[in-house]
């Protein structure tokens, strides 16, 4: 009895969590993504998936040989890196194009600061923003959905930047995944059961992707009346206030269900390392997101503004995390 | 013979303006886009620096402590506008090229931080090897920078494409491109003078 008494400075309560498992989980969460992107762009998909995790995991490696750092490539961060990366490109590229994104993105992403926690912004869309613009062309060339032949379509939202008509897609096609996109983004129901998991595991709050979702819903409800649903009624020559006024019956359930606004919000906006820890920042964080994502849909050059968004507000976080300390207990 | 050599290599390596005291960065931020735009503006640069340097190392015991950075800028701009007039006369496209950096050398911090740090306070012959070497220092930085990015930018070098085939990255003849570049290759080179010592 003697022996069991074990005297130890706090904390006493142990969370059987390490960072490496909570990196796997969130990998399996995205799984269903996944699978639902490669069943509806084909078998292309699958190779891009592959060739962007383990390019993303050999470049981890041989940078950390190089630099004579620990050797951690089964912590599962690279891994997640390469698959996010993956998810966020069109499913017919050139093979040489995951490649080169998660390259960029582990080298220049992560290690260039220091490796995993130092990282200012998000790997994953420093490789996408990075191939985005250097290859645009290859970034915006969609294939059609549930056809194999790699038929060229628009993605919803640039039908909707370039004034065109889309009646065939519904808000059930965008939820299912039946539409034009980029290989993880589409299947809203399969990522929507992955955020599900994660949610019940506790692995991520709702503060971030709650208030993101919520506010890109409210402004585009606002502003966004120029939807493919309705014919075009607005000319651009209209006043802002015109607008406003004739506002307020923007098709927000579309702006939600398509672009990569639920990939950005459940699992990239929630990233550990580059998103505020307190509760009020992250909710600042979540409405920042919101507004960028929906003012450069609205009115920007690009069709879509997830990961500019979240790489705007990533850069916004220290300054966030200052102005939103916890107050501590027995202090002003 | 050998300190004047000395004043002359150490602006290449040793305080190369670019990658180790870090200056003039936004004339090398906007033309490092082509090799040719680079080699140019290193050349006028450097002919700016020696001028200036001469001119003001002659004038350090009469210019007055209290208005001397007005005397430099006058001194400094007398010959930016002399090699503005003659590469309009000569090379009116590389002019159009390098557009409103060619004038705005007059604020270029390395020609006034070489006549505040050094020409004022050093000997005629000494500022002349001073200028000459920070000049070069910068054109070989300026070669370097542009040759990696109109290379990976616009797959070409000095207008030639070299690779049928090879995709360049539009990023890297994008402004952003050229910070990219920079930071690495500071990153790079501090690597190895860590190494050395």
């Amino acid at each position: 009895m003697k022996n069991r008494l074990i005297v130890s400075v706090s904390p006493h309560l142990h969370k059987d969590e390490s960072i490496s498992k909570i990196m796997w989980m969130v990998v399996i969460s995205l799984i269903p993504a996944g699978v639902a992107g490669v069943f509806i762009f084909g078998q292309g998909a699958l190779w891009v998936i592959l060739l962007g995790i383990v390019s993303a995991l050999i470049t981890e490696w041989i940078i950390q040989l190089f630099t004579k750092r620990r050797v951690s490539i089964l912590d599962g961060s690279a891994f997640l890196t390469g698959l996010l990366l993956a998810y966020n490109l069109p499913p017919k590229v050139p093979f040489w194009l995951p490649i080169l994104g998660s390259v960029f993105a582990i080298a220049i992403g992560k290690q260039v600061f220091g490796g995993l926690g130092q990282n200012i912004f998000n790997p994953a869309l420093v490789g996408r923003v990075f191939l985005m613009a250097s290859w645009p062309k290859y970034m915006t060339t969609f294939t059609k959905p549930l056809n194999y032949d790699a038929i060229t379509s628009a993605t919803p939202l640039a039908a909707l930047k370039e004034g065109k008509v889309l009646e065939h897609i519904s808000h059930w096609n965008l939820f299912w995944g039946i539409r034009g996109g980029c290989i993880g983004e589409v299947c809203i129901f399969a990522l929507l059961l992955g955020a599900l998991f994660l949610f019940i595991r506790g692995y991520i709050s709702w503060h971030i992707p709650i208030t993101y979702i919520f506010v890109v819903g409210l402004f585009t409800y606002i502003f966004g009346s120029k939807s493919v649903f309705t014919p075009l009624e607005m000319s651009t020559a209209q006043s802002g206030i015109a607008r406003f006024l004739t506002g307020f019956s923007g098709d927000w359930l579309f702006h939600i269900l398509s672009g990569g606004l639920i990939l950005g919000a459940f699992f990239m906006a929630t990233d550990y390392v580059t998103t505020p820890l307190t509760r009020k920042g992250q909710i600042i964080f979540g409405m920042g997101c919101g507004l960028i994502t929906a003012i450069i849909r609205l009115w920007g050059g690009y069709p879509e503004g997830v990961s500019y968004a979240i790489l705007m507000m990533n850069a916004a976080t220290p300054i966030i995390d200052r102005y939103t300390k916890n107050r501590i207990y027995g202090t002003k | 013979m050998k300190k004047f050599l000395n004043e002359f290599l150490k602006g290449i390596i040793k305080e190369n303006p670019t990658f180790v005291l870090v200056l003039g960065l936004c004339p090398t931020l906007a033309v490092s886009v082509s090799v040719i735009n680079g080699i140019g503006m290193g050349i006028a640069a450097t002919f700016v620096l020696l001028g200036s340097n001469i001119i003001i190392s002659l004038m350090r015991n009469i210019i007055p402590a209290r208005i001397r950075i007005p005397c430099f800028i006058v001194v400094i701009a007398t010959f930016v506008t002399i090699t503005e007039l003659v590469m309009k006369a000569y090379s009116p496209a590389l002019n159009r090229a390098l557009g409103i950096y060619v004038p705005l050398i007059v604020v270029n911090c390395i020609v006034l931080g070489r006549a505040e740090a050094y020409a004022q306070k050093a000997r005629v012959i000494n500022s002349l090897f001073d200028g000459l070497g920070m000049g070069v220092g910068f054109t070989l930085a300026l070669i370097l920078i542009s040759g990696i990015r109109e290379f990976l930018g616009a797959g070409k070098i000095l207008g030639y494409t070299l690779f049928k085939g090879f995709e360049p990255a539009f990023v890297l003849g994008m402004p952003s491109g050229a910070l990219l570049v920079i930071g690495l290759l500071l990153g790079f080179f501090n690597i190895l003078k860590n190494r050395r010592t």
